[in-house]
Parts: structure tokens; C-alpha cells; sequence
């Protein structure tokens, strides 16, 4: 395996290692991008993301429905993969070399499992807050995920969040009514503010006790991702907010 | 005890003076071990000089560029011998960047700024061509053309107009208000009868697009920073002065500069158009102090900033269609209830031979302004560094958009910066002009020239004499009558210029980008 050679690959997992793709905690979403970005959803070409599906498929019938948003070391994708076999989700990350490391995670994962499995996971490099509407048309997502989002703690910064009343508008616009927007930190004070933004906000509910029990994702949303391993390690508190997109007429 | 006390004195001259300097003072401060070298105390460097010295030149090369550039032998008020700190590398045998890079960087930047301030002159026509406003820079000028006589605006407002350009004039659709707004971060409504300003609208940061809703309840406004704010306009009478408000924010483009905002015909929606190649359709709510929630769509398919959006309506479709020009070379038009996309038009092509006496033409050419002519499929626009206008047809049932005709402006150099149609005469309106142009002492000029739009066959240019309002008018818009030809291109390229660094992507080549990188925390382990 070509794999074996490349020193950055661990050799009894097959995986890429972390220590290679060390990177910054924080990137500057106001920045200017200068990586790709696609005109328009229709132009994002998804033979590259999800090859085996597309072959399978012949034609692109099936759209991505679950998006992780600063997936990070794609924890969560790669738990959600198994979970929904079916569904086609992509991650997305502001970081170039955490997101070089997911992509190398995946198709290393997808060398190594027997069944097929992981052809349904990508990632891509982005910054959310300013392209979503050009990689999701109107309604076509069902899950949301950010899962332990950069804090910005100072108040000159808090337009910096991922969660903000205005970017839940976007967020509204390319979920579907019923979508449901995940949310988790483990800072109290983010967690205020994000679940305030999302109660605040006319076209999102909150999920009721027994449905977060029956939701199956719910308990990946500290297991799966990296970060939640590292605070359940630590003994510390996480601070969730689940709620639904609701059908809303102005 | 000397020991320290340098360090005191060096710490708070440096801090008083360099705070600004983005986190300069540390690293600077950290080189007081020099500071006998430099001063000329010592012949030659301690050890511990030139280890500090090469934290810094590794840390933060960017710092040591405050000391190449100083004129004097003094820094913030500290004096060295500049002669001894710029050889301190040699006498350190420590390797630095090129000093180069810290000129290169800093007239870059120098350059910038001159740009930015150029501001186009704007022209606005009342819908029933009661009046007509003209602005450059921070000159807001009037003309009555039912009395034909000038207009004084009358502002008893708290907050006066400060002296910075104003970006973004217009009457509103019933022709009752007119407003402006610009760099001086307010956004003033005067009433278009008695010319009063009847609020005064504090932004917090510059504002670059407004809009009137059509039934004269609500003023928008777009900040740089990709908000758009909205304010009450209900309760304002005739005469009576309201005290400066605050707008609700009623949604935002994340950090990205709004260049146009406009309600759709019917008042459902509110568009608005951004540099980052985007257009959001809002529905506009019936509590819009609660901000805007629901998107209808995106209208995507640009590849540059866009710059205008205007609809195109005929009385058979009084919803019309949306069209919007680029810095991408191309008019598109849309269906705004799905954002698809229609039709592409590219001008480029027909304007690229057009262009006139530049050195070279530009490939890709900025449409700087829109306007649908009412109640026709016809649309005036205007491009950069063109001398004169586009016309486009609008096949409203095939959903196509042509150009039918290619008007030029005879005589002088004239580059329209702003285009605007009245309903009633339809006539097209045009101004060239630009405020605070670099090397004039002159505050800025403007020309006004008419075309009309009555006779769809032959497009005549009006003679100024033909004008209405004749060179009364012509004296209160463009302050003079006679500019030279020289100031007119001068103009349009100085705006230009100042176009497309606003909003133009910045690209940095790979040595410079590597340059910076050194500055980045995360390369230090490396």
C-alpha cells in the first residue's frame, strides 16, 4: 500500500496522522478568501466528493443533506457515516491543513473498510459564514451541525460567532421545514448566546425533551468529536442547543 | 538601578508613542539591550543585543520597518543614530529581510488611501422631473426645474452633514422624499417639496447603499461592514424636524460590502447586492424592526463584485424582471422569486472596441450603472471608461437580454459615473465626475448631460442649451460650465481606480505572502 510509504500515515492503522497536520485553534472568518469557491450549488462538482456514489447513481439524484459546520478533525462525519449510510453529508472548515487532513482520513478510511463504507462522507475547505447559499440550494439540508464553534469571547469579536440571529437566517434558508440545527460548546457563555440567538429567532423551534432522547445523534454530539472527547476528559460541562426549523409565512 | 531605569524610560516612550503600531512596542521594547549601541554609547553590540535582535527579526520583521522608515533619528520620541540601528544586522551578522519589502508595502497602502477617498459623482431625477440632485464628494446641489431655479436645502438637524462624500442619493418611488448618505456615516431624508431634512439617521459605520420602500414608511440603509439597517419613516410631516434616530438592523451579508439595495416593484421584497458576487432576495416583513428572516433566494451566477441592480417592468408584467451589471463584464437578468437565472449579456464585446483613446482596453469592463426605462423592455447602461451608453432590449417573455443599440456621446470625453430616469419625460439623466481627485486642488466636478429615451429609434443627446433648465441648470449641477477635457478622463480613470480597489479581491503574490507568513504565530515552532 501506497499509504505504508507516506511517513505522514500511521503504519498499523493506515490513517493520517494528526502531529502532521498541526494547525491553529482559530482562523479569522472576516478575512478575504482566497481559496475556490463555487458561483453557484449547481457548480459544486460532486463526482469529486462522493465518487462511488456517483458511479453507483449514474446520475445525481441524491443530494447532500447533512453539513457539519467547522467539522474540524471530522469526528462527528465519520460516526454519522456508519449511522446513515444513505445520506450524502459534507463537512466544511476554514483551516487548510485540518481540512487536507480530513480529506486524507476519509479515503483512507474508505481503502480500509471492506464494506464500502464511508463513500458518503467529504469535506471541503470554506468559510461557512459567507458561502453557504453557494453550496445549498433553498431547503435541500435536513441536519446542521456545529459542534463546539470558536468562542470569541470578547464582545468586538462576537460578530466573529458561527451562530448569530443574521446567520441563522442563512442557516433557515438552506434547511428544509423540520431540519434540525445542533448546536454544543462547552463554554457557558456561548452557549447562552447561542441557544438565546435560536429562541430569539421566528423560524426555529426547540426540540422537546423526549425527542432529544429518541434522536439517536443527540449522544454523538460529545462522543464523536474530538473536541467533546477531549472536555469529557477533562470532567467538563457542555452546554447543548437543538432545535427545529419551522415552516414560518411573514 | 541605570539598568532599570532604561528600561522604564524606553517601555513608556515606547508605549506612549507606538501603541498603534499593532504590538510593535513589545517586540521594539525588547531590544533595550541595543539601546548603548544605538545611541552611540558602546562601539559595538552586546551579545545580548544581537540575540534580542534576531528574536525580533524572526518574531516580527514587520516592526523593524517602523525603523527603516523613521526620517529622523528619532523614534517616538526616543533618539538612536539611524545610521548604527541600520547596521545593526551586519555588526550582528544576523540575516534580514530586504528593506524593500517595508517600502513596497507602505506606498501600496499610501496608494490605497488616495484612492479610496475618490468618490463618482451620483445624479438622481425625481420620478416626475420636479427636480434633479447632483452629488460630488460632500456637495449635495439641487434644481428645481418647475420653478427652474436652484434649491437651498434647508438642514436644522442636531447632527449637521460632516464634509465626507456622500455614495448613495435617491427621490423615493412617489417622489415625496429624497435621501443621501455616505462617509460622514449619516443618512439624511429631506423632503423633495420644502428640501428640509427631516431625519437625520446615525450609522455606525459608512454607509454605501439606501432605499425607500414605494409606500414611504420605511428607509433602508447598507453599511460597509454588510448590514442593512431600517428605520421608521412613518409620523414625519411637513416642516416638523425629528431628532437624530438609530436604525434596527434588518439583516446582514456576512462582512461584505452592500453596493446596491432596491424593494421589488410590488414591495415584497428587498434586494440587495454585495461584492462578494451575490444578490439575497428578502421577503420584506410587516414588522421590519424585528429584522427580515425570510430569504426568497440568492441570485448567483456572477463572477466579480456587483455594482447596480434595477428591474425592468412593462404594464403587462408589473413584477418585472431584475438585471444587474458586475465588475464580470456582464448585465444578467433573473427571476428574483426562484434567483434562476435568465440571461446573460456580455458587454465586454461590444464595448471593447468601443473604448476610446486609453492606452490599452481592459479585458473585463465594470458596468457602473443600471436603469430600466419605464414602461418599455428598453435598459440604459453605463460602463466604465466607455463614452457613452448601452442600450438593452429585454425580451420579457423569451426571458432574453440584448444589446439593440450602442449610443456614443459626441464632442468631449464623457464617461458616465451615474445614470437616472425620470417616469414621466423619460429622459435619461447622465453625470461624470469625481470628488477629491489625486494631484487637483480642485474639490471635485461634475457634467451633466441628457439623452432621451421619447424616440426608441434614435436616442438624441440633448445640446446643453436643450436641457431643461437650460445652463442655469448646468451652472447649480456642475458648479462651472467649461471643464477641461484633460480633468474629465483624469476623472473616470481616478474612479476606476478607486472602483475596483474597494472591491476588487486583493491579490498578493507569493513573496509577499511569504513575507507576511513569517509574522504568523504558528510558523514559530517550525
Amino acid at each position: 500500500m501506497d499509504s505504508e510509504t507516506k511517513s505522514t500515515f500511521s503504519k498499523s492503522t493506515g490513517l493520517p496522522r494528526k502531529r502532521f497536520y498541526r494547525a491553529r485553534a482559530h482562523s479569522n472568518p472576516l478575512s478575504d478568501s482566497h481559496f475556490p469557491i463555487p458561483i453557484a450549488p449547481s457548480h459544486v462538482d460532486f463526482s469529486l466528493h462522493f465518487p462511488k456514489v456517483i458511479e453507483a447513481d449514474n446520475k445525481i439524484s441524491k443530494k447532500i443533506e447533512f453539513a457539519d459546520i467547522g467539522c474540524g478533525f471530522g469526528g462527528l462525519l465519520i460516526s454519522l457515516s456508519t449511522l446513515f449510510p444513505d445520506t450524502l453529508m459534507i463537512g466544511m472548515e476554514l483551516r487548510d491543513k485540518v481540512t487536507e487532513y480530513v480529506k486524507e482520513r476519509i479515503l483512507a478510511l474508505r481503502k480500509t473498510s471492506s464494506e464500502g463504507q464511508y463513500e458518503n462522507i467529504s469535506v471541503v475547505r470554506t468559510n461557512s459564514m459567507k458561502y453557504i447559499p453557494n453550496y445549498f440550494e433553498k431547503g435541500q439540508l435536513s441536519k446542521m451541525f456545529f459542534l463546539f464553534p470558536d468562542p470569541h469571547f470578547k464582545e468586538k469579536n462576537h460578530r466573529r460567532r458561527v451562530i448569530s440571529t443574521h446567520l441563522l437566517d442563512e442557516y433557515a434558508y438552506v434547511l428544509r421545514a423540520g431540519g434540525i440545527i445542533y448546536t454544543i460548546t462547552d463554554v457557558e457563555e456561548l452557549g447562552e448566546w447561542m441557544k438565546a440567538c435560536l429562541e430569539k429567532h421566528p423560524m426555529f423551534e426547540s426540540l422537546t425533551q423526549e425527542e432529544l432522547d429518541l434522536d439517536p445523534v443527540v449522544e454523538l454530539l460529545c462522543s464523536a468529536t474530538e473536541e467533546g472527547q477531549k472536555v469529557a476528559r477533562n470532567g467538563g460541562q457542555t452546554f447543548r442547543a437543538i432545535f427545529r426549523r419551522i415552516a414560518y409565512a411573514s | 538601578m541605570v539598568y532599570a531605569l532604561v528600561v522604564l524610560i524606553l517601555t513608556t516612550v515606547l508605549y506612549g508613542g507606538a501603541m498603534a503600531q499593532s504590538g510593535c512596542s513589545d517586540a521594539l521594547t525588547s531590544l533595550f539591550p541595543c539601546l548603548g549601541y544605538l545611541t552611540g554609547g558602546s562601539s559595538s553590540p552586546t551579545s545580548n543585543c544581537c540575540d534580542q535582535f534576531l528574536t525580533v527579526v524572526h518574531s516580527s520583521p514587520e516592526c523593524l520597518c517602523m525603523v527603516v522608515n523613521s526620517k529622523e533619528n528619532s523614534f517616538s520620541g526616543f533618539s538612536f543614530n539611524r545610521t548604527l540601528a541600520l547596521n545593526l544586522p551586519t555588526v550582528c551578522n544576523v540575516q534580514t529581510p530586504s528593506p524593500s519589502h517595508c517600502k513596497e508595502s507602505n506606498i501600496e497602502e499610501g496608494e490605497n488611501q488616495n484612492k479610496l477617498e475618490v468618490a463618482p459623482a451620483l445624479i438622481s431625477v425625481h420620478p416626475s422631473q420636479k427636480s434633479v440632485a447632483v452629488t460630488v464628494g460632500s456637495d449635495l446641489r439641487v434644481f428645481d426645474l418647475i420653478e427652474k431655479c436652484p434649491v437651498t436645502l434647508v438642514d436644522e438637524s442636531d447632527v449637521p452633514s460632516r464634509k465626507e462624500s456622500i455614495r448613495a442619493i435617491r427621490y423615493s418611488a412617489s417622489g415625496k422624499l429624497f435621501v443621501s448618505a455616505g462617509d460622514d456615516k449619516l443618512v439624511k431624508i429631506w423632503s423633495a417639496e420644502s428640501w428640509r431634512c427631516l431625519i437625520t439617521v446615525c450609522s455606525e459605520k459608512r454607509v454605501s447603499a439606501v432605499a425607500i420602500s414605494s409606500d414611504d414608511l420605511h428607509a433602508c440603509y447598507a453599511d460597509k461592514f454588510g448590514v442593512v439597517w431600517v428605520v421608521e419613516l412613518d409620523g414625519i410631516n411637513e416642516g416638523e424636524v425629528v431628532a437624530s434616530k438609530k436604525g434596527a438592523s434588518l439583516l446582514s451579508h456576512y462582512c461584505s460590502i452592500i453596493t446596491s439595495l432596491e424593494y421589488s416593484p410590488d414591495g415584497r421584497y428587498i434586494l440587495s447586492a454585495d461584492r462578494d458576487f451575490k444578490i439575497r432576495v428578502t421577503v420584506f416583513p410587516k414588522k421590519p424592526l424585528e429584522g427580515a428572516h425570510e430569504i426568497q433566494s440568492f441570485c448567483l451566477g456572477h463572477t466579480e463584485f456587483i455594482t447596480c441592480i434595477a428591474f425592468i417592468s412593462t404594464p403587462e408584467l408589473t413584477q418585472g424582471y431584475l438585471m444587474s451589471g458586475s465588475g464580470d463584464s456582464t448585465v444578467r437578468l433573473w427571476d428574483i422569486t426562484s434567483g434562476s437565472l435568465l440571461d446573460t449579456c456580455e458587454v465586454s464585446t461590444m464595448a471593447g472596441h468601443l473604448v476610446s483613446n486609453e492606452t490599452e482596453p481592459p479585458t473585463q469592463v465594470t458596468v457602473t450603472d443600471i436603469c430600466g426605462i419605464p414602461n418599455s423592455s428598453f435598459a440604459a447602461v453605463a460602463i466604465q471608461s466607455f463614452q457613452g451608453i448601452l442600450l438593452l432590449s429585454c425580451d420579457l417573455s423569451a426571458h432574453t437580454l440584448s444589446i439593440t443599440k450602442v449610443i456614443k456621446i459626441p464632442g468631449e470625453s464623457f464617461i458616465p459615473t451615474s445614470i437616472s430616469v425620470s417616469t414621466s419625460t423619460k429622459l435619461l439623466w447622465m453625470v461624470s465626475g469625481a470628488s477629491n481627485l489625486p494631484g487637483s486642488n480642485h474639490p471635485g466636478f461634475s457634467r451633466v448631460r441628457v439623452m432621451s429615451c421619447t424616440d426608441t429609434e434614435s436616442f438624441p443627446i440633448l445640446e446643453d442649451e436643450q436641457i431643461p433648465g437650460g445652463t442655469k441648470l448646468l451652472e447649480q449641477l456642475q458648479g462651472k460650465v467649461a471643464i477641461e477635457e484633460s480633468v474629465m478622463s483624469a476623472a473616470a480613470e481616478a474612479v476606476r481606480a478607486a472602483m475596483s480597489s474597494l472591491l476588487m479581491k486583493k491579490q498578493y503574490s507569493e513573496e509577499k505572502r511569504e513575507f507576511r507568513k513569517r509574522t504568523r504565530n504558528d510558523k514559530k515552532t517550525t
